[in-house]
């Protein structure tokens, strides 16, 4: 049952009181139940706490009071604080955490009346692209090869967001999106995922990584799904000051403009060398979509996009050990007891972070420190504005740009574990975009000779997203994309 | 740039360790010169942009910030703020001590 | 000016410059919303941002903004437009973020000038480098318990003023003028409290010292010095240290150090010694902080009047000495007293009697100008009964004493006691006649040409007299009788 339903869906048979948000949310409760223990999508599931916010839901409807969210059970990824309820950013070093405050994203939501179901794994900290870096185990993809039912990856670091949403066990998710930790397993689990612009989500209580990246956004199983919970999650919040003060627009009612006349930008650097030819195809596929739905393919440039993942790997690290500096075990968290203060910061960091987490503290620390600052660091963010100084001229051009989301589908756990580099090249296409601030939706378009999903990305204008819902529809009208994961609820499961 | 994707000198790693606290095995410092090596390595290929005039960019969004008034709105929440204390003395927390 | 330490070599000289910490006057914390007043219950005064809890972000107080735009008018800088925040990133257990939000590459306030007047008279400008806003760090008290160190987050986030000066000062004195002139334009703003004994108001010393026309040599850099005579003893003591050093062969290291006043030393801060990297960056929380001219000239058009402006006109519109006028400005409170006492009235008495008299007792009752038992319309009515010869000034003294001691004013004091002056010229003839008579050898002594005398007779007179005969028909008397 709860893959029949799409959050719209839902919504509508909720007002029409054809199902109550008591079974709705029972219901999922019931799918985490069954999917989880292979899955591993959640870090904490809170059926109690759904339960009664699906009763209150159940008696607003039944007052008439139905916000844009009431009685719809939704997950949130690890990193949103949570008033109460234990957060964790899938680190050890936070795992005794319970926020006494709540993240303003999560509190628009609850605000709409949305039903939680629970806490979803990432990689630590958000860091990583197969959500195989969290201190609670590996999230396992829902789709699986045709000819093998080897585990594979979800993407990361929403991993946990992107396997829930396509199983069903949760009807939409949040997840935040550094440098493509939302759309990258919106592709690999075959479901529609945005990173809005930057400054459209609050960040307040979300648990930082790279704060000049980190942008929150939604998961779900169609682009109006997206538009819907985004619709809740934005807006201008004075308690941070890179939130920006515009009008939340309707999305929904963007994403059923269509392409007509729009202009539709093809990057020539994303042709990346060795792209798979089956990626290759689904991105001319793509642009024929939106051609035959009336929109103008331009061939553009965007000369410095290539060096946009070596300066994300500066500047991104740098940021996050800083921000990761207040994990000391002295207030909150982790702590190894030591018998001085120093003995107690390096044992309890050490226990507490994991690998990956280390070695970008680690990095951050190096490109930030005397001597290497001008050569790593400074540059590293003059190349950030000659990035942005692209898409800002390529956007007096073209409407949005379209390319593959990732260079490859999901891959199989412990590929790519052997060299962090080969595991950051993930993240090739998605992190330009998050240099820039620019929204990025991933839109499920087809299968690659394995059956596993592929997206495509769609970048737009900042605070344009209404443009990106508008292709994104676009390409999903064409797509047609209705595979389903092998790992999931209902039929065939 | 500093180097090339050679592994660090460990020097440099046990010192980047000690600035971020984080304690490392002698293992980690051989494991982390090959790995932070390599990543530095590959990031030297931003060496081939020329960025002269170029301003660092460090925000995307708006232009500057807006002012906060300056009103109380906050505190008065001890047992709040530490509710999640590792070690704690009445309204305190408490660290091995400092010696100055 | 040439203060100067006698080496064994020869002369050395002193070059200081000061890093003052000033706690700026706001409601609320610089980027919290929590309280920033000073002592509350511990960790009373603690928001979520200010702990340093996860996903918890800054938004800048305007006020806090605006008291560092004030202050950096009153120090006659420049004031930058456009400013940023940068993160300074070092352990400690009092710093919950594990990082300062500070002003590194881009202060809000840039170069600018304080006047300091020392006892000499001589006028010495010190140049200021730049003052930034930047977050205080919570308290760790390290004497609660044998093993423990105890941690109160009230202080941390609270909004402080770095004021950086030039190395320009060339002694103890100049470091002690400075920072006490410091002190009062940012009291006279209402930026600061300037209250060294709390903290909101603590000094980073550098000290270094060289032959007369060399370059600079080493600084040492001595922390958090919590008074203004600490500063003067620090820095003596620090630059006697570096002469012996110097003169030993040896170098001497830069380094921070600590002031110990108990043993009159200086010593090194080696647990310091690892955090030397501080990785300045911008802070990625926060945008760049824009302010308008127009807004900074609007704080400028009502900021108030300071002590050097105010000291010139009390010269020009009072008549008063400089070195009168110089003490009546140190504190806005004193030079208030000093308005509402001279208006109307003879302005160099007003400030002879204030300064004189009326501070004596005020020092003598252990109290201070604001909680004075009289308020200066009360030293006004015994200033004007001098004034219409109702009492002498010897009389007046004690009907200021009575008045400090019962707060009454002065008309009521000299009716009570009967002190008004004798005027009557019958009463005072009748006195010198009677003194006169009983001193007949003295009489002629004074006759035979020892004029030294008319002293004494006035005195005889006045003591025949209680005090209260008019000095001047007094004197009078006895010429005309002699
Ligand atoms: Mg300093
Ligand atoms: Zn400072």
């Amino acid at each position: 049952m709860t893959l029949e339903f799409t959050l719209a869906s839902a919504r509508d048979a909720l007002r029409s009181r054809r199902i109550s948000s008591r079974e709705l949310t029972q219901a999922h409760l019931a799918s985490i139940a069954a999917l989880d223990p292979k899955l591993h999508a959640f870090i904490t599931v809170t059926p109690d706490l759904a339960l009664a916010q699906a009763d209150a839901a159940d008696a607003a409807l039944g007052r008439g009071e139905a916000g844009p969210l009431t009685g719809l059970p939704v997950a949130i990824k690890d990193v949103f604080c949570t008033k109460g309820v234990k957060t964790t950013a899938a680190s050890k070093i936070l795992e005794p955490f319970v926020p006494p405050y709540e993240s303003t994203v999560t509190s628009n939501m609850l605000r709409d009346g949305a039903v939680f179901l629970g806490k979803l794994n990432l990689d630590e900290f958000a860091m990583g692209s197969a959500t195989t870096n969290s201190a609670f185990g590996a999230t396992i993809n829902p789709w699986q090869r045709q000819d093998s039912d080897v585990a594979l990856v979800p993407g990361g670091s929403s991993g946990g967001s992107a396997a829930a949403v396509a199983s069903g066990m949760a009807l939409a998710a949040t997840g935040t999106d550094t440098g493509g930790s939302i759309r990258q397993p919106a592709s690999y689990c075959g479901i529609v995922g945005i990173k809005p612009t930057y400054g459209r989500c609050s960040r307040y209580g979300i648990v930082a990584f790279a704060s000049s990246l980190d942008q929150a956004g939604p998961f779900g199983r169609t682009v109006e799904d997206t538009a819907i919970l985004l619709g809740s999650m934005a807006g201008h919040d004075p308690k941070d000051s890179t939130s920006v003060p515009r009008a939340v627009p309707d999305f929904v009612a963007a994403a059923k403009r269509g392409v007509k006349g729009l202009k539709i930008g093809v990057p020539r650097e994303y042709r990346a060398e060795g792209m798979p030819a089956e990626i290759e195809a689904l991105w001319a596929q793509g642009l024929d979509w939106l051609r035959q739905q009336g929109a103008e393919i331009v061939d553009v440039s965007l000369p410095h996009t290539k060096y946009g993942l070596a300066t994300y790997y500066i500047v991104a690290p740098a940021e996050a050990s800083s921000n990761l500096a207040r994990y000391d075990g002295v207030r909150y968290g982790l702590r190894v007891p030591a018998n001085d203060l120093k003995d107690l910061y390096e044992e309890t960091r050490a226990a507490g972070f994991g690998k990956e987490v280390r070695r970008r503290i680690l990095m951050g620390t190096y490109v930030l420190s005397a001597g290497y600052y001008d050569a790593y660091y400074l540059k590293a963010q003059k190349v950030r504005a000659l990035i942005l100084k692209d898409f800002t001229e390529v956007f007096t051009k073209v409407d949005a740009l379209l390319t593959p989301t990732a260079p490859s589908a999901a891959f199989a756990i412990g590929e790519n574990a052997d060299d962090p580099v080969k595991m950051y090249l993930n993240d090739i296409f998605t992190v330009p975009a998050s240099m820039a601030g620019v929204p990025g939706m991933s839109v499920p378009a087809g299968l690659d000779a394995h059956g596993l999903p592929l997206g495509l990305q769609v970048l737009g204008r900042h605070f344009d997203e209404e443009t990106v819902f508008a292709v994104g529809a676009a390409l999903e009208k064409a797509a047609g994309f209705t595979g389903l994961p092998q790992i999931r609820m209902g039929e065939g499961a | 740039m500093a180097s090339s994707s050679s592994p660090l000198d460990p020097a440099v790693v046990r010192r980047i360790a000690r600035l971020a606290r984080i304690r490392l095995a002698d293992e980690d410092v051989a494991q982390l010169q090959t790995e932070l090596g390599s990543i530095i390595g590959w990031i030297e290929q931003l060496d081939e942009v020329d960025v002269s005039g170029v301003d660092p960019l460090a925000n995307i969004g708006a232009a500057s910030m807006t002012l906060r008034d300056d009103v109380v709105t906050d505190g008065d929440q001890v047992d709040a703020v530490l509710a999640n204390a590792p070690a704690r003395s009445g309204p305190f927390f408490t660290v091995p001590k400092v010696v100055e | 000016m040439s203060y100067i330490i006698e080496g064994r070599t020869g002369p050395w000289e002193l070059v200081i410059g000061l890093e003052v910490h000033a706690q700026v006057v706001s409601n609320a914390k610089l980027f919290s919303g929590a309280s920033a007043t000073y002592g509350g219950e511990p960790n009373a005064q603690v928001s979520f941002i200010d702990a340093g809890f996860p996903g918890m972000l800054p938004v800048i107080n305007g006020e806090c903004v605006a008291q560092a735009v004030r202050t950096g008018l009153g120090l006659n800088a420049e004031i930058n437009l456009v400013s940023r925040f940068d993160r300074k990133n070092y352990f400690y257990a009092d710093l919950p973020q594990g990082y300062q939000i500070s002003q590194f590459a881009h202060p809000i306030v840039g170069k600018g000038i304080v006047d300091i007047e020392l006892e000499s008279g001589e006028v010495r400008h010190i140049g200021v480098t730049r003052l930034h806003l930047e977050q205080d760090a919570g308290k760790s008290m390290h004497d609660q318990h044998p093993a423990e160190s105890f941690i109160d987050l009230n202080r941390a986030g609270v909004a402080l003023m770095e004021i950086v000066s030039e190395p320009d000062m060339r002694s103890p004195e100049e470091a002690g003028a400075y920072l006490r002139k410091l002190r009062t334009i940012l009291r006279y703003l209402g930026t600061c409290d300037g209250n060294m004994e709390e903290g909101s108001m603590r000094a980073d010393v550098n000290v270094s010292v060289r032959k007369a026309g060399e370059e600079f040599r080493t600084r040492c850099e001595i922390k958090n010095v919590n008074s203004v005579r600490f500063v003067m003893q620090a820095i003596e003591v620090e630059a006697r240290r570096q002469v012996e050093i110097w003169e030993s062969g040896a170098s001497v290291d830069q380094e921070t150090r600590l002031y110990d006043p108990a043993r009159s030393e200086t010593r090194s801060m080696r647990s310091k010694e690892d955090a030397h990297d501080y990785r300045y960056f911008p802070d990625p929380d926060l945008l760049p902080l824009v302010i308008e001219q127009a807004w900074v000239d609007q704080l400028a058009a009502m900021l108030p009047e300071l002590p050097d402006a105010k000291k010139a006109r009390f010269i020009s519109d009072y008549g008063i000495p400089a070195y009168d006028a110089r003490v009546l400005v140190m504190e806005q409170a004193s030079a208030d007293f000093y308005e509402t006492l001279a208006k109307g009235r003879d302005g160099k008495a007003a400030s002879n009697w204030m300064l004189g008299d009326f501070f004596a007792g005020l020092n003598r009752l252990g109290k201070g100008i604001e909680t004075s038992p009289i308020s200066a319309a009360t030293l006004g009515g015994l200033l004007d009964l001098i004034a219409d010869a109702t009492i002498n000034g010897k009389i007046a003294k004690e009907v200021l004493e009575a008045m400090m001691e019962t707060g009454e004013s002065a008309a009521a004091i000299v009716e009570a006691k009967g002190l008004k002056q004798v005027t009557d010229t019958g009463a005072i003839d009748a006195a010198v006649d009677a003194v006169l008579a009983a001193n007949p050898d003295k009489l002629a002594e004074y006759k035979s040409g020892k004029e030294k005398l008319f002293g004494f007779f006035v005195g005889q007179v006045m003591k025949a007299m209680a005090g209260k005969g008019n000095p001047a028909l007094v004197n009078e008397a006895i010429k005309r009788k002699l």
